[in-house]
């Protein structure tokens, strides 16, 4: 009886189990559009009111949202655009075109893809396709046509703003911003861009077109704050259907955030990126330990995902490396050491080597050099070292000039953990100089 | 297109006609056709645009010093010569058959005579007669009124009976001669329906003889291909079929005479091909000349007072009609031989060209016709068969997919038609009856004879039939055309110059509600104002600089500089509207003004597509258009107003070799071009800067450069937009333009921080209605625009991203230069971290935190995949990092 009992709730913890997983990894991954905005309601404000103006009053406008990687520039357009779309009057109204630059890399691709948006496609026939600079005097003379009374706003929303900037001429910029400054069918361009430097980029008369509203995106939160909203990320939400496995979890949540262990993990985290993707990413891994025999996070799942987060790469290829490729990367430190980070050719390391071997190596065997030079390849192709000419110099393999891609500090560490490290090998790396 | 491209093609000679100049004969190079222009007659004149050649009536000919051949006209208007904003003035529709005898002052009607394309039929009407609607007959023109530039008028009997004087004096000299080649065959037959039409109507104008004999005497071997692609080309693909439907409804009670002739005629031609020239010619003769009698005459011409007036006319024009088949063919046998009479000779030798090739087609399809019509009407008259015949001889030409479709639509009706025709013979007085009501119950009849249920239209024709006109209407106007379109297997493509435009919008803009709104409405960059304040002199100086050029006549070109947002093309913009104001009210000579922006452009030589497309609306590809510009602006043009070029964003026209910008520079400076060119830029020194000496030459010496606003007039342009709204304090406006002022004196931003400033201060006072905007407004308003961001950002950056910007600059500090390695720096970032205490991040961190920061460009980052050795450097001066660093 115990016994049924007890699978019976195993396989209901199992369903909710299923759930949190594909309720959070929703959220995580930006796939749920109703994510919560932090710290963004002045320029919430700001951007809803200028596009309610330009759709209601038909008053053209232009603005760029500047704020770094992460920092919510198209999450906050898009809870905009939602509410916006609620009002009828803006729903039947506004026509949107939406470009991104790494998509629309050049002014005649935008230009077919607006036409596209726009849907003036059937209007023009074959027409559309014809050549760029029919297409462009198409566009303008389509836009010139509208007034503020009677024609539908547009909203042109160009992501990756600053790629537009290097299109020939700025042209698009140009005529868009123009017509945002003219008595022609009501326009507001909108623009994202993680560059601070973007208005030094617009040309002069780019730039005197544009109306300088720029909107800010800051990650402008504190670390108490960050705690927080880490917890609204991990409280489920109130409509989960198991109530008390809701409870349960959301207490665990609070406990957590109030653990030592998690906040001094939180804290290095937001030390070195305020980004909320970076937490998301941080807070999916710790997810993935949860199974149905381990149903609530606990500081060990954070500190494991934060270990994997901050998991340096480069280190961890030295942990797969033979006893004689760590060899030879510790020759190129100490020639890094002598020569002041100069760039060595697979010569030097091999005498250096060589020099190991024959006064100071017990455990080691005496490689052929076609088998040390078959290691240094296996560098090569790693990228723990790199050519310093690029591949194209015909140089003498022996004799390329090559750069350590790795730290001292990287080798270190790398040495601290490799597994059955002989130690006269560990000895020659710390003592650069000592068997002279 | 299609003149354009036959006279490109050969060359013409031009020659007098007799010592005394009556008239030229203009000889083609490239075939045998001639034809011959007498003084007196109607001409169409090459002008810019190909498409539409400029009518004139040829006064005088001479010679001038230089063996020139000059002209003398009398230059008539199209409806598209006349502006826009004056159109209006007629209130009524204006087909594009009609003209306008131009009185405007300053044309020059002394014109070369190489300009001279051909003679053209142009008829005269009384103020009373309505201008028929014949829209696929593009080569007759109606002229009524009087154009001089400010109002119309309608012609002063004196004038118009002069005009139709003329006319009628002219068949003795003229008839033989003329020559037209883009006539169609079936003009022949739509005109001997209209003759018939006509002389039972009892008016006409008799100088409608030579008119149609010169029609049909033009065409020559190659010109049917030509027709047919220039059909083609128009997307009219069914004109035979729908002449032919036309035709039949009015021949059934056609006076015998000619019936009968016309099937003489026809029977002749079968054997045509065997005859001998003199005799194919002679027939020729015949053929046109009963043919030719009287020229279309619109239904509305049949006024019930119309008959009397012209009643005189009548019999006189029977005779004509009924004695010259004879004398004409006696007349042009006997002298076919007669060098002398040249006139004769063209004719000869267009007739006989075109004989052979009616013969041909006619033979070709004689069979297929007559099959269709003998097995849908029995019928049928020999009148209706001969017709029917020569129409065919068009159809395999224009349109061989068709053919068969037309054929049993068109006998099906000829055969309705004329049974009604056989029932109701009409009498004379029937034909007026109806004439009143005639435009009510035609509109009707086309909107019916869109159905293409057969009773139908039997009773309908029936009803109307007395009125041959309105039986005549629907198959000549669109719906018609739309009908007979419509089951083409073909559908027709998008117009070619489809006018695009963005949806309609659902829902009613708001408009302002409060005085911010409003304020903001007006403040908007946007917004036109009623005047162009701070820019008088400007303004005063390009005015008189382009007021003298148009009087004179002459060209130029002016250069225009100043800073982005000063108002340079806005004053431009007000001159020309000031000028075009002046031109409306006839104190300036009227001018054509067309614009192109550098900005707007794909490649600098889209130039001259876009210029060529605002002067002509010829649509044609760069090279092509530089060179018929060059034609345009550096070969003497009859007729040419002065055109006013204003070319934006100058330097954007810069190429290598700098053609375009010496092209435009040295267009003006043609004498015949009178072209005036305002060339805008923002720099002062383009023309120094850029050009090469030869085309800064040619940009001359006028310039003028547009200073940065100062405060005062920034005060003022702010002030004159709000029109005394009391939204602002006087002191945030000062604020503002002080600001903008000590900035960069544009314009834009003065207005764009104001904007703002309203609408932070709506945002910020929503409690209190409604509020002045203060300074505080506009300093936060500045301060979100003009602030840099770096500071504000670097606070807000997370630790580690703050202390590899320390790092960065300990790293600068220590080795004393402005680049540094990732590594190096990451020397020096474990050691501060350690000095602080902090977890020592590993290297994979410190790239993502280096890179994060290289996309927001706090830093420059080398972007290649050295990794550690990626040199790094500061795109922010270090004083910025390190106080906005300290601060904490």
């Amino acid at each position: 009886m115990s016994k049924r009992k007890s699978k019976e709730t195993s396989s209901a913890t199992e369903e909710c189990i299923s759930q949190v997983q594909r309720i959070f990894r929703e959220r995580f991954c930006h796939q749920c559009p109703s994510g919560k905005l932090f710290g963004l309601e002045l320029q919430y404000k700001h951007l809803l009111e200028l596009l309610k103006r330009t759709t209601i009053h038909g008053e053209s406008n232009s603005a760029l949202i500047i704020g770094p990687r992460g920092s919510g520039k198209t999450m906050l357009l898009n809870h905009v655009l939602k509410e916006l779309m609620e009002i009828k009057q803006v729903r039947e109204n506004l026509l949107q075109v939406h470009l991104n630059g790494l998509l629309q890399t050049n002014d005649k691709i935008a230009l077919k893809e607006i036409t596209r948006q726009l849907q003036m496609e059937n209007v023009v026939g074959d027409k559309v396709f014809g050549s760029f600079a029919e297409n462009l005097s198409f566009l303008l003379e389509a836009l010139k046509k509208g007034d503020r009374e009677n024609s539908c706003p547009v909203l042109f929303i160009l992501d990756e703003f600053d790629l537009f900037v290097h299109h020939k001429n700025q042209t698009l910029l140009y005529n868009l911003f123009d017509i945002s400054q003219s008595a022609q069918t009501p326009v507001t361009i909108i623009g994202l861009t993680c560059r601070q430097d973007i208005l030094e980029l617009l040309e002069k008369r780019v730039k005197s077109r544009f109306s300088h509203r720029q909107i800010y995106l800051m990650n402008s939160f504190d670390f108490k704050q960050y705690l927080k909203i880490f917890k609204e990320q991990l409280y489920l939400p109130a409509e989960f259907s198991d109530k008390t496995f809701t409870q349960k979890w959301n207490k665990n949540v609070q406990s957590l955030s109030e653990d030592k262990t998690v906040q001094d993990v939180l804290r290095n985290h937001f030390h070195c990126s305020k980004d909320l993707r970076s937490l998301h990413m941080l807070l999916m891994l710790a997810l993935s330990s949860i199974t149905v025999s381990h149903p609530f996070m606990t500081g060990a799942d954070l500190l494991e995902a934060s270990k994997l987060c901050r998991m340096d790469s480069k280190a961890n290829i030295v942990h797969g490396l033979s006893v004689l490729e760590i060899c030879l990367i510790i020759a190129m430190k100490h020639l890094n050491d002598v020569y002041e980070g100069e760039p060595f050719n697979f010569q030097m390391v091999y005498n250096e080597f060589q020099k190991f071997i024959q006064r100071k190596a017990h455990s080691m065997y005496n490689f052929e050099k076609p088998v040390v030079m078959k290691a240094f390849e296996h560098l090569l192709q790693l990228e723990l070292i790199k050519p310093v000419d690029g591949p194209s110099v015909r140089a003498q393999r022996e004799y390329q000039l090559m750069k350590l891609l790795l730290d001292n500090s990287q080798i270190m560490d790398a040495l601290q953990v490799y597994p059955n490290c002989p130690t006269d090998v560990k000895q020659w790396a710390t003592s650069s100089l000592s068997w002279l | 297109m299609e003149i354009m491209s036959t006279r490109q093609q050969c060359k013409r000679i031009y020659s007098w006609v007799g010592r005394e100049k009556r008239g030229i004969l203009i000889k083609s190079e490239r075939s045998v056709k001639e034809m011959c222009i007498l003084v007196g007659e109607f001409v169409l004149v090459e002008g810019e645009n190909a498409d539409q050649p400029f009518v004139a009536k040829l006064l005088k000919l001479y010679e001038d010093g230089s063996q020139e051949k000059r002209a003398v006209v009398q230059w008539f208007s199209r409806i598209s010569e006349v502006p826009l904003n004056k159109r209006k003035l007629l209130q009524r529709e204006v087909s594009s058959q009609e003209i306008f005898l131009d009185k405007v002052p300053g044309y020059d009607t002394d014109i070369n005579v190489e300009a001279i394309i051909r003679n053209v039929k142009v008829i005269p009407l009384a103020p009373e007669e309505a201008v028929p609607l014949r829209s696929h007959r593009k080569q007759i023109f109606f002229v009524k009124e009087s154009w001089d530039g400010k109002c119309f008028k309608p012609l002063s009997p004196g004038l118009l009976s002069e005009l139709k004087e003329e006319k009628k004096k002219k068949p003795e000299s003229l008839s033989p001669s003329t020559d037209c080649q883009v006539f169609p065959l079936d003009f022949i037959c739509s005109l001997k329906v209209e003759t018939d039409r006509v002389t039972r109507s009892a008016m006409k104008t008799k100088n409608s003889q030579m008119e149609i004999e010169s029609r049909h005497s033009s065409s020559k071997s190659s010109l049917s291909k030509e027709r047919h692609s220039q059909r083609v080309a128009n997307g009219i693909h069914t004109p035979g079929a729908r002449k032919k439907l036309e035709l039949n409804s009015p021949t059934k009670s056609k006076s015998k005479l000619t019936g009968c002739d016309v099937l003489e005629l026809l029977s002749d031609d079968c054997d045509a091909l065997e005859a001998l020239e003199p005799s194919a010619n002679k027939r020729k003769v015949t053929f046109t000349q009963i043919l030719g009698s009287p020229p279309k005459i619109s239904r509305t011409k049949d006024e019930p007072d119309s008959p009397q007036n012209n009643g005189g006319d009548w019999p006189k024009i029977v005779e004509t009609i009924r004695i010259s088949p004879y004398r004409r063919g006696q007349g042009s046998s006997l002298k076919a031989k007669n060098l002398g009479e040249k006139d004769d000779d063209t004719r000869h030798f267009n007739g006989r060209n075109e004989e052979e090739e009616t013969e041909e087609r006619a033979r070709e399809s004689r069979k297929r016709t007559k099959q269709a019509i003998t097995s849908t009407s029995s019928c049928k008259s020999d009148t209706n068969l001969a017709e029917e015949e020569v129409l065919k001889t068009r159809s395999p030409v224009m349109t061989p997919r068709s053919h068969r479709k037309c054929v049993q639509k068109t006998t099906a009706r000829i055969a309705e038609q004329l049974h009604f025709l056989n029932t109701s013979v009409p009498d004379e007085e029937d034909n007026y009856l109806p004439s009143t009501d005639s435009s009510d119950s035609s509109s009707s009849e086309e909107e019916e004879s869109v159905v293409p249920c057969t009773p139908k239209r039997k009773i309908r024709s029936s009803v109307t039939l007395s009125t041959p006109k309105s039986l005549r209407k629907p198959s000549d106007t669109t719906p018609a055309k739309t009908t007979r379109k419509a089951p083409e297997p073909r559908t027709p493509k998008t117009p070619r110059n489809a006018t695009p435009r963005i949806p309609i919008r659902k829902q009613a803009t708001e408009n302002p509600d409060n005085v911010l709104e409003e304020a903001r409405l007006r403040l908007h960059v946007s917004a036109i104002p009623d005047s162009l304040p701070c820019r008088e002199e400007e303004f005063q100086d390009i005015y008189n600089f382009v007021e003298s050029k148009l009087i004179d006549g002459t060209g130029g070109c002016m250069y225009i500089s100043g800073v982005p947002g000063t108002g340079k093309t806005a004053t431009v913009h007000e001159v020309i509207r000031c000028l075009q104001q002046a031109a409306e009210n006839d104190k300036l000579p009227s001018f054509q003004f067309i614009e192109i922006n550098g900005m707007k452009l794909t490649d600098p030589r889209q130039a001259y597509v876009q210029i060529l497309q605002l002067l002509t609306g010829q649509k044609v590809t760069a090279a092509h258009a530089a060179v018929l510009l060059a034609k345009l602006f550096c070969t003497p043009g009859p007729k040419r107003k002065t055109t006013v070029l204003i070319v934006d964003e100058l330097d954007l026209l810069w190429t290598r070799k700098q053609d375009v910008m010496y092209n435009l520079f040295d267009w003006p400076s043609q004498k015949q071009a009178k072209l005036i060119i305002l060339a805008i830029a923002n720099t002062m020194d383009l023309p120094e800067r850029i050009m090469m000496n030869r085309v800064a030459s040619r940009l001359g010496l006028t310039r003028m450069s547009f200073q940065p606003y100062t405060y005062k007039q920034l005060q003022q342009i702010i002030s004159s937009r709000l029109n005394h709204i009391k939204a602002f304090e006087e002191d945030a406006i000062q604020l503002v333009s002080r600001k903008v002022a000590a900035l960069s004196g544009d314009a834009r931003r003065c207005l764009d921080i104001c904007r703002r400033s309203t609408e932070i201060c709506e945002f910020s006072s929503q409690k209190t209605a409604s509020q002045l905007v203060s300074m505080a407004h506009v300093m936060k308003a500045i301060d979100e625009m003009f602030s840099s961001p770096y500071i504000n950002s670097i606070r807000n950056a997370s630790l580690h991203e703050q202390m590899f910007l320390k790092a960065i600059i300990a790293e600068f500090r220590r080795s004393g230069l402005e680049e540094a390695t990732v590594q190096q720096i990451y020397h020096q970032h474990v050691a501060l971290c350690r000095i602080e205490g902090l977890q020592i991040p590993t290297v994979s961190e410190i790239m993502a935190v280096c890179s994060r920061l290289g996309a927001c460009r706090f830093l420059l980052v080398e972007s290649n995949n050295k990794y550690l050795h990626v040199r790094v450097r500061l795109n922010v001066s270090q004083d910025d990092v390190m106080y906005a660093l300290k601060q904490e």
